[in-house]
Order: C-alpha cells, then sequence, then structure tokens
C-alpha cells in the first residue's frame, strides 16, 4: 500500500513526537505521570485527568484485534488496487487502542481476538504503523 | 426545557419538505427556499411572521454563514440566526435549539431549514470522498476506511458480542423499504427482500449495499414556535415534551464503547423531561444511517433489551402494525439522505404522525413520537420527544 496518492498524515506540534518515533521504527503513545493512563492519540493534556505532565513510551507493538472490518468499495482511487483489505481497531497491550490495517494475504479472514504486532509502511515522508498479523508459534513463545 | 409546565413547552406549528432523489433544476439554496416556504405554509404563517432561523451546513454549495445566505436568499431579516454543525444530529439539535429559544423568550417563530443536492450536485467520487474525512486526518483517514466500514467496524463488535446475524440487519432494510412504499416522496420505492440484501455488493463487512443509506437530493423545514404565539397557527397541537444529547468521542476510535453510545444519555434525559418511558411510545423515527446504527440505537436507548433488537425486527417490531413503528416515512436508507436534511426527515415525519396526516403510513391514533438523530460515528446525538398536545 504504497502508490502515490493516498492519504499522508500531516503532523502536528502535538503529534511530530510520534511521527518521529514511526520513522526510527518505534511505536511511541503518552502516559500520564499524574493519573498512570495510556493515551493515544497525542494530545498537548491527559483527556482522563486533565494533566500535563505526559511522558512519551514506546510499545512493544503487539496487540488484539477489537473489532475488524474489511472495505471492497475504495473511498477514493489510490485504494482501488488493494480491495479488499482489512481496516482495524487493535488494542495494544500497554492499554490504548488505534486504527489501522492489518496486511494479510486472506483479509477476509482477519477476525476480532487476532494477536497483531507492528510494521510500518513507507508513505512520503512519512511512515505508517500497520499490522500483521502474529504467527501462533511467536505467540507460544 | 426542564420544569417548564406544558403551557410554556414549544409547538412544532409547522412542517414542509420536498421530495427525496433525484431533483433537477434547483440549487441548494432553491431546495432550502421549497422547504421553507412549505413549513411556513403548513404552519399558516408569513415570512414576515419568522424572527429566527436556524441552519445545518452544505456540502455542495458550502457558505462559511448559511443561515445568513437563506436568510437573505429567503427576504427574512430575524432578529436572531445561527448555523449548526452536528453531522445527522443537527437536524434535532436545531429543533432543540429552536425550542430553548422560543421557551426563552427569545423568539415567536424559529424557522428550521436543511437541504443538500448531495445526488446531483456532486459526483459519488466527490461525495464519498468528503464524507470520509469524518474520519481522523492522522489517525484514521490513512488506512483507508470508507464511510461504511467505520459502521462495519461497530456491526462487527456488536456481532460478537450479542450474535446478531446480516439476516437481522438485512430485515431492518426491507421494513424500511415497505415504509417508503407508502410515501409518495421517498426517494426508493420498489419493494427488497432480505435475498436482494445480502446478494448486494459487500461494501465493508458485514455491510451490503442495502444497509448503506441512500445518497440525495432534498431538503425539509420546520417551524418551532412559542405555545403563546403558536394560537394563530393553523395545527398548534404538536408540542416538544423533552429533548437530551448526549456526546462521547468524535472519532470511532476514540469511542468508549462500540456497543452502547451517547444515544443512552441522549435518550434518557429526553425521556425524562418528559416524564415518559420507551413503553409509551407511540411511534419512533431514529436515524439509520446503516442498518447497525438503527439496531444497535434501538438497544442502547431503551428500547429493546441488549441483543433482543435483532430477533424482534425479523419478527416485524418496526412495521407498522408493530411493537414500535419505526422510521415510517422509509427512513434514511429508503426515503433519503441528504445531509443534514436526512436527520430532519425524522422531525417531519413524527409531525406528521401525530397530527394524523400520514396517509397510508398513519400509526392509529399516534399520541407520542420519539425523534433520534446522531452525528459523526454514532458520536453527536440528540433525541425529542414530540407529543399531540
Amino acid at each position: 500500500m504504497t502508490e502515490i496518492g493516498k492519504p499522508v498524515p500531516q503532523p502536528t506540534p502535538e503529534s511530530q513526537p510520534y511521527w518521529d518515533g514511526c520513522l526510527r521504527g518505534e511505536l511511541l503513545y503518552q502516559r500520564c505521570a499524574g493519573c498512570g493512563r495510556a493515551q493515544f492519540y497525542p494530545r498537548s493534556a491527559c483527556a482522563s485527568c486533565g494533566g500535563t505532565a505526559l511522558e512519551w513510551r514506546r510499545s512493544e507493538g503487539r496487540g488484539t484485534l477489537h473489532a475488524v472490518t474489511v472495505v471492497y468499495r475504495p473511498p477514493s482511487a489510490a485504494f482501488r488496487l488493494d480491495v479488499p483489505y482489512a481496516v482495524a481497531l487493535v488494542d495494544l497491550d500497554e492499554g490504548f487502542r488505534m486504527m489501522a490495517n492489518v496486511l494479510s494475504a486472506n483479509p477476509e479472514r482477519v477476525a476480532i481476538g487476532d494477536r497483531v504486532a507492528v510494521t510500518f509502511e513507507r508513505r512520503g515522508e512519512i511512515a505508517l504503523p500497520q499490522f500483521q498479523p502474529c504467527a501462533p508459534r511467536d505467540e507460544d513463545l | 426545557m426542564a420544569g417548564l409546565p406544558l403551557s410554556r413547552r414549544a409547538r412544532l406549528t409547522g412542517a414542509g419538505d420536498t421530495p427525496f432523489g433525484e431533483i433537477r433544476g434547483s440549487s441548494v439554496l432553491g431546495l432550502h427556499s421549497r422547504a421553507a416556504r412549505a413549513a411556513l405554509a403548513d404552519a399558516g404563517l408569513a415570512k414576515g411572521d419568522v424572527d429566527g432561523v436556524l441552519c445545518a451546513y452544505s456540502l455542495v454549495e458550502p457558505h462559511l454563514m448559511l443561515s445568513s445566505v437563506v436568510a437573505e436568499y429567503l427576504g427574512i431579516r430575524p432578529a436572531y440566526s445561527l448555523g449548526m454543525m452536528l453531522g445527522g444530529a443537527t437536524g434535532c439539535a436545531m429543533v432543540m435549539q429552536a425550542a430553548m429559544l422560543v421557551e426563552s423568550g427569545r423568539c415567536r417563530h424559529v424557522l428550521v431549514v436543511a437541504g443538500d443536492n448531495r445526488l446531483t450536485g456532486m459526483s459519488r467520487d466527490v461525495a464519498v470522498a468528503a464524507l470520509a474525512r469524518v474520519g481522523h486526518p492522522q489517525f484514521e483517514v490513512p488506512y483507508g476506511p470508507n464511510i461504511p466500514a467505520y459502521y462495519g467496524l461497530v456491526a462487527s463488535r456488536y456481532l460478537h458480542e450479542y450474535g446478531a446475524t446480516p439476516e437481522q440487519l438485512a430485515c431492518i432494510s426491507v421494513t424500511m423499504r415497505q415504509h417508503a412504499a407508502l410515501h409518495p416522496g421517498a426517494h426508493m420505492r420498489a419493494p427488497i427482500t432480505v435475498a436482494d440484501v445480502l446478494a448486494s455488493r459487500m461494501i465493508a463487512r458485514p455491510l451490503h449495499l442495502l444497509d448503506c443509506c441512500l445518497v440525495s437530493d432534498g431538503a425539509c423545514a420546520v417551524v418551532v414556535s412559542a405555545a403563546d404565539a403558536s394560537t394563530g397557527t393553523r395545527d398548534s397541537r404538536v408540542a416538544l415534551l423533552g429533548a437530551g444529547q448526549g456526546h462521547t468521542h468524535e472519532h470511532v476510535s476514540q469511542a468508549p464503547s462500540l456497543t452502547d453510545f451517547g444515544c443512552r444519555q441522549a435518550a434518557s434525559r429526553a425521556l425524562g423531561e418528559a416524564g415518559v418511558t420507551p413503553a409509551d411510545v407511540d411511534v419512533a423515527e431514529i436515524y439509520d444511517s446503516f442498518t447497525i446504527t438503527l439496531l444497535i440505537e434501538l438497544e442502547s436507548m431503551g428500547f429493546f433489551p441488549k441483543g433482543e433488537a435483532g430477533p424482534a425486527i425479523a419478527g416485524g417490531a418496526l412495521a407498522l402494525g408493530g411493537a414500535l413503528p419505526t422510521n415510517t416515512h422509509g427512513g434514511l436508507l429508503s426515503f433519503g439522505h441528504s445531509g443534514a436534511a436526512g436527520g430532519l426527515t425524522h422531525v417531519v415525519e413524527a409531525v406528521r404522525q401525530l397530527r394524523g396526516e400520514a396517509d397510508a403510513r398513519q400509526v392509529p391514533d399516534a399520541r407520542l413520537a420519539f425523534v433520534h438523530g446522531d452525528g459523526g460515528v454514532l458520536s453527536a446525538h440528540c433525541s425529542l420527544v414530540l407529543a399531540r398536545v
């Protein structure tokens, strides 16, 4: 999913450290020093307690699918060659949720509860976090 | 407003609309004008009687100040004017806002109007792309969800937790089409079957094309009047007994739950203010952008226990003659959907039901109507309780 024309995120001052981390191959999230909550997406204050002492943490990049759909009708021509593709909400092990594609050879078999691991897709000047299914034996280790 | 006696509660004195579907030969402002004139005529009021104008927004003819532009186009010089943007909740929220204006004494007659020509005024690709921007530009849109995909995520979780079936979802589309067949202004009136829905193209699993609302041209308007100003109108019997909102998120990836939404709080506030329960409702007009939207909202708002709406709907609960006749005009799925006007169709239909003017769609002796709109991805919610008094 790398051809020209797909939406490229435009970092804001609040999200720039996150996107910088992606370029290094690190999935970052914010943790509130006040209340301990993991926060995603990045904000200037904690949406839970309002505190502004936010630390950047590195996620191990592993999570479980909370919801998943498969797109058959692309939102724009840029995604036309990719259909069908899976769009999911991933619950990361550190306690935050994010949207991403699940890059699978069999998107129609991607299901709620599947374990996934982060990977990064280069798009323009951005590295976009994506997820791949975990091989079951990886999880058994 | 809470605590107001019935004698001071806002009245819905006028309701008007255009047919929905493909309407050529009319600009967006022209559509607003047609609906507004119909609503004023219905109320028996002249445009000079209007002292408040509330509008929504248009994708086809965007304006920074649409309510000012519409008032200028109509030749109205109101004492109060406001444009509002809450997606599909805008229609109900405008009625709630108008009620606060007349109940506070700020206005006498408020014109609420919305319209767009999304079918003929813009290409389908442009409409799809514009609407997909409801997602987060950094953290959702890059992953290529179409609008149904946001709801496909919700549906996947609901089906996972409660075991509803695609067939039960399809029954909603079939019922909406049956109702639309009885409305001469509806966009889609040809009967469909469950098999037709399941055989229609998959858009975003588990949602097929016929699980999705239409893209239509059309406009709707209502007049909300102060109780003491309503005596000079043609029909002042429809009162707003309660209204409420609930907001929990904008982006679906931030929703606190995918099976329970702010509609719970909105409905609880509206029903509580009216002093009624879901069991008292004679007719419901509830936002149905997708089949899953209506199913989840019915349960979240307390009309059915969790997990029981699907089987009940398959048994005909939402049909005319059912336990809870719902979207008697055909809803967004079959009457049509034209931006903020879509959510206002539910209000217009409720007024007609309560007056006994719904012709072949009439719910016998409908006295209490519940109306709900939601915007975003089940994000912004507004409920209304209307009654014939």
